[in-house]
């Protein structure tokens, strides 16, 4: 085991700043990518619901005049 | 039963064809199964490396614990040029074939790769600080890492910035392929120029230079990268397939199914 305590393992041999700096924005663009892709997915889907229902909507006014 | 003129020419349903994933409605369901797999996998490979990186390889005897940066400085950095190299592949295939799930495929690798060059950059000044007393040098790998990611950035505004995704593709496709000299440039400037930033620590010619703890840690960790790259892009090519074919018959069917469940 490298760490005597959490303390030790937070401030990595005094290089705390670098190593921690690095994780914490690596995670934080992972995680906001995760987001803005699932909100893309969702965005496409929700919009193609609407377009497949504005189509139907338009088919069946044309078929009852 | 007589065989009509047509069936001669029509590939068998049992025979495989390379194209038959080429199209978008046989692609999607394919990418929706292995979405779950690629998640599993990058997790269970994060876990892995992180514990090996920090539990069990040892501090380094002249870097101290900075060392650490690498589990994601040099996945990051590989992934950055390998996902280039795939972009520009795609758009060659699309180019060639005129296959639009190419060009989706090149879009959807985009932001990931601009992501994965950031990281590169950022987890770089980091550990160059502690090591080289600078976050920054200009120096040969340095200044093509960077710019590669403009590369990237350069793509995917070009692309936005095209109305016609057709010509969009096309316009993106020439940055990607012509781009991609960058690549070999950057793997191989810390031999090719003097520079500040060490040698390659890991080459297929030559054993490893550092412990293989240390190893173990950063190749669990590029795995990671690669799962993680394979899932976000799947998903991402799947909104982009929504988006662009959101008028053909697959997209309404599969909408229309949608909506029903949701009503």
């Amino acid at each position: 085991m490298n760490w005597e305590s959490a303390g030790h393992f937070w401030a990595m041999g005094g290089y705390g700043f670098y190593v921690w700096g690095s994780y914490a924005v690596t995670a934080a663009l992972i995680a906001a990518e995760l987001y803005l892709v699932a909100r893309r997915m969702r965005a496409a889907r929700e919009l193609a619901v609407r377009d497949a229902r504005l189509a139907r909507m338009d088919a069946g006014k044309r078929s009852s005049t | 039963m007589p065989d009509s003129p047509l069936s001669a020419t029509r590939p068998t349903s049992s025979g495989f064809s390379l194209f038959h994933y080429a199209s978008p409605q046989t692609f999607f369901p394919l990418a929706g199964k292995l979405l779950w797999p690629s998640w599993l996998i990058a997790i269970a490979l994060t876990i892995a490396g992180l514990y090996t990186g920090f539990f069990i390889a040892p501090t380094d005897a002249t870097q101290g614990d900075s060392y650490r940066i690498i589990f994601i400085h040099v996945p990051a950095a590989w992934m950055s040029m390998v996902v280039y190299l795939a972009m520009a592949f795609w758009c060659a295939i699309g180019l060639i074939f005129n296959t639009r799930l190419s060009f989706m495929m090149s879009s959807a690798l985009a932001p990931t790769g601009a992501m994965w060059a950031f990281v590169a950059l950022w987890t770089g000044a980091l550990w160059g600080k502690p090591t080289w007393g600078t976050y920054w040098v200009w120096d040969a790998r340095l200044t093509s890492e960077l710019i590669l990611f403009f590369l990237y950035c350069g793509y995917m505004a070009l692309q936005a910035a095209i109305d016609d995704p057709r010509r969009a593709d096309r316009a993106g496709a020439l940055i990607a392929i012509v781009g991609a000299i960058n690549v070999p440039i950057i793997y191989f400037s810390v031999k090719w120029w003097n520079t500040l930033h060490q040698g390659a620590s890991v080459s297929l010619t030559q054993s490893p230079s550092m412990a293989s703890t240390m190893l173990t840690g950063m190749l669990l960790m590029a795995l990671a990268a690669w799962a993680y790259t394979i899932g976000i892009a799947l998903v991402r090519v799947r909104a982009i397939m929504i988006e662009r074919e959101r008028n053909t018959e697959w997209v309404s069917r599969l909408a229309d199914a949608q909506g029903d469940t949701q009503a």
